[in-house]
């Protein structure tokens, strides 16, 4: 049925071996939910910048031709080439031919989920370009020889002890040494030469201004400013749906971002790149790869207004249960899994399965995409295209016989938690294709139908 | 043939959804912060996240600082009042590699934010794009007359700026790449010292 060797459930399996492993995985992610929660609860405000977000990102998708012309002229008048790519091998092909044409062979990396979603790494290591990723956590994976497993913490998964043996292994350190300040002292001297020395830097865009041309990069660790300001020629790599109108609206954006992500105010950096510094070449690369594709599925559309914060991820049970690799796509978790269907349905039909739906991913997504319906939506289609195998279509009938009818509902919840508190195990059923390892979290005493039931005829 | 411009903005144009509305950003400052709650909120936040801060009178206390701080080590700004503690030629330097035996920067922000700490430097600032991510320690000077409560009032008062590249700083440089445990310094400066003139 499918070209790829293991779906999301049998990696799940596999990254679930270790126990210990799992529950450190899943208590880290959750620590960092709660910084979330944290700073979100700090701003009073914050349900109505959500909002505001969330309708700025509307009328982007609504108006997206006449902004991106918008942006490609104010880029242009800034002394920019903008450059446009249909899909992942134009992309990296016009890489490629800026590189050759300047005779550059090594190139420095930021963060950028787009080149890995267009495996821009491999393509240009099979054209003799070697390419470093300078965020410390992409360059551990890289290290690793493996992709990164979150979109802003790419190596969650690894433990300290095996990023001290990478480093004594590549970098030389003393083996045994897994301090993280010596480790991150080690990468900061190790990454000095590689941005001393290359000549072209890449990053990514976190948002484009549609009315000034500018493009705004945030990082923490001032690795994409390192880059971009000691190279000769900067390529920065933006999926279409990156723009904005105004450059006022940066204010929303950047107040939401860092606090979804990792609960910080802000990140370190947040650089507005406008014009090339004299004697540098700035390029921009506007890739569709597909993203026109979803902005025409009604149903599905939404995903393009994610602003990558990975809040979504940090919450989502069955992704802190799972890691980010067995969900086998560059954009790992509950966004992901509506992203990678878009790319190919055959692939990547497992992944919306991938969820309890418990919705816990559409409460803290700062640009309020309704994630956890979505990824209903994309089983059905899925099914109804035909790409779902029988055990996923059988759990799904009864799912949706359970979401049609609330009368069923009710009472399928109050047998669900009966079950759930008596006899945990027999959850784990092969009807339900992700739970195999995980026993369900610990049900709520009363639903709230039914606590609301008895506290209104309290209160009255 | 068409080119992908052409053949993306035309998949655009047919696939969007029906003009929705740019919606106005709401107020969300409230009136009664005044500036000394506004700079107590400033000076928490940088804290917080690991910023030194310092309120000052003068350039002279800003100087005696510096030197009790820094006693080797090359000492850059581009702020004229401190000349005779640092060099000041960063605009004729013509390689920006050449500055990445810098020990401390000092250089002039236009305007702080209380909620995040964050000062926002332009080009014509820092002279060099390069200068204030590779040194090793990085001081920036602000007035205290100059800080504003959120990121709304910080892009209301950038406006329509024109700047080549221009950058919000909130912090030292810093990662938790490793197992989520925070280390400063981590392609930039290992520490930021903020001075705010009173
Ligand atoms: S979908 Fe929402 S929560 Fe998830 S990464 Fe995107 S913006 Fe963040």
């Amino acid at each position: 049925m499918s070209t790829q060797t293991k779906d999301h459930a049998e990696l799940a399996e596999i990254f679930n071996k270790d126990e210990a492993r799992v529950n450190w995985h899943d208590e880290t992610l959750w620590w960092v939910r709660q910084k979330r929660d944290k700073a979100a609860h700090q701003i009073p405000e914050w349900e109505l910048l959500r909002e505001t977000a969330s309708q700025i990102k509307n009328n982007v998708l609504s108006n997206l031709n006449n902004y991106l012309v918008q942006f490609e002229a104010q880029a242009k008048a800034n002394g920019v080439t903008v450059h446009w790519a249909a899909n992942a091998e134009e992309h990296n092909q016009i890489v490629h031919s800026l590189l050759t044409k300047h005779g550059i062979d090594r190139m420095v990396k930021s963060k950028s989920m787009l080149t890995e979603e267009c495996h821009l790494n491999e393509y240009l290591s099979q054209h003799g370009i070697e390419v470093i990723d300078s965020d410390l956590g992409e360059r551990i994976v890289q290290l690793a020889d493996e992709p990164p497993s979150h979109i802003v913490l790419p190596c969650i998964h690894k433990k300290k002890e095996e990023i001290g043996e990478l480093f004594h292994k590549h970098l030389g350190t003393p083996k045994g040494n897994a301090d993280p300040q010596f480790l991150t002292e080690t990468a900061r001297q190790h990454l000095r030469e590689t941005f001393l020395t290359r000549k072209a830097a890449l990053t990514g865009v976190n948002f484009a201004i549609a009315e000034t041309g500018e493009f705004v990069v945030c990082t923490n660790e001032g690795n994409a400013d390192m880059g971009a300001h000691l190279a000769d020629i900067h390529i920065a790599s933006m999926g279409i749906e990156k723009i904005i109108p105004q450059r006022k609206h940066l204010s929303v954006f950047l107040r939401l971002l860092t606090r979804s992500a990792t609960g910080q105010p802000i990140t370190t950096y947040s650089s507005h790149f406008k014009k090339p510094r004299s004697g540098q070449e700035m390029h921009l690369i506007l890739v569709d790869n597909q993203r026109t594709v979803q902005l025409g599925r009604k149903d599905f559309r939404n995903s393009l207004k994610c602003i990558r914060c990975a809040a979504c991820m940090n919450t989502c049970p069955v992704y802190r249960r799972s890691g980010g690799h067995s969900y086998h796509t560059a954009i790992a978790g509950p966004i992901g899994s509506i992203l990678a269907p878009n790319l190919d349905m055959r692939k990547f039909a497992d992944l919306p399965f991938a969820s309890t739906l418990c919705g816990s991913c559409s409460n803290v997504c700062p640009v309020k995409i309704n994630i956890h319906e979505q990824l209903y939506k994309w089983r059905q289609v899925l099914v109804k295209e035909g790409y779902v195998g029988t055990t996923k279509k059988l759990g799904m009938q009864a799912m949706t016989l359970t979401l049609s009818s609330p009368g069923f509902f009710k009472t399928a919840g109050k047998v669900g938690r009966f079950v759930m508190k008596y006899a945990p195990f027999a959850v784990s059923n092969p009807l339900n294709p992700w739970y195999k390892q995980r026993e369900m979290p610990a049900p709520p005493k009363e639903s709230f139908g039914e606590w609301y039931q008895k506290n209104r005829n309290h209160a009255k | 043939m068409q080119n992908s411009r052409d053949r993306i903005l035309a998949a655009v144009a047919a696939n969007k959804p029906d003009l929705l509305p740019l919606p106005e950003i709401p107020v969300f400052s409230p009136e009664t912060e005044d500036a000394s709650f506004i700079l107590q909120k400033f000076h928490a936040t940088a804290t917080t996240i690991g910023s030194k801060i310092f309120m000052v009178k003068d350039f002279e206390e800003i100087k005696a600082m510096v030197s009790e701080q820094f006693r080797e080590g090359r000492i850059v700004t581009t702020i004229p009042e401190l000349a005779d503690i640092a060099e000041t030629d960063l605009k004729t330097i013509p390689d920006p590699h050449t500055l990445e035996n810098i020990e401390l920067l000092i250089m002039r922000a236009l305007f702080g934010v209380a909620e995040n700490s964050a000062v926002w430097v332009t080009e014509d600032l820092m002279q060099q794009r390069a200068a204030p991510f590779i040194c090793q320690h990085l001081a920036v000077v602000l007035n205290a007359a100059d800080i504003v409560p959120t990121m709304h009032e910080a892009y209301e008062r950038i406006g329509s700026a024109d700047y080549g590249f221009a950058t919000f700083i909130a912090g030292p440089s810093k990662t938790a790449d490793i197992e989520q445990s925070l280390v400063l310094g981590a392609h930039g400066p290992r520490s930021m010292t903020l001075f705010v003139l009173e």
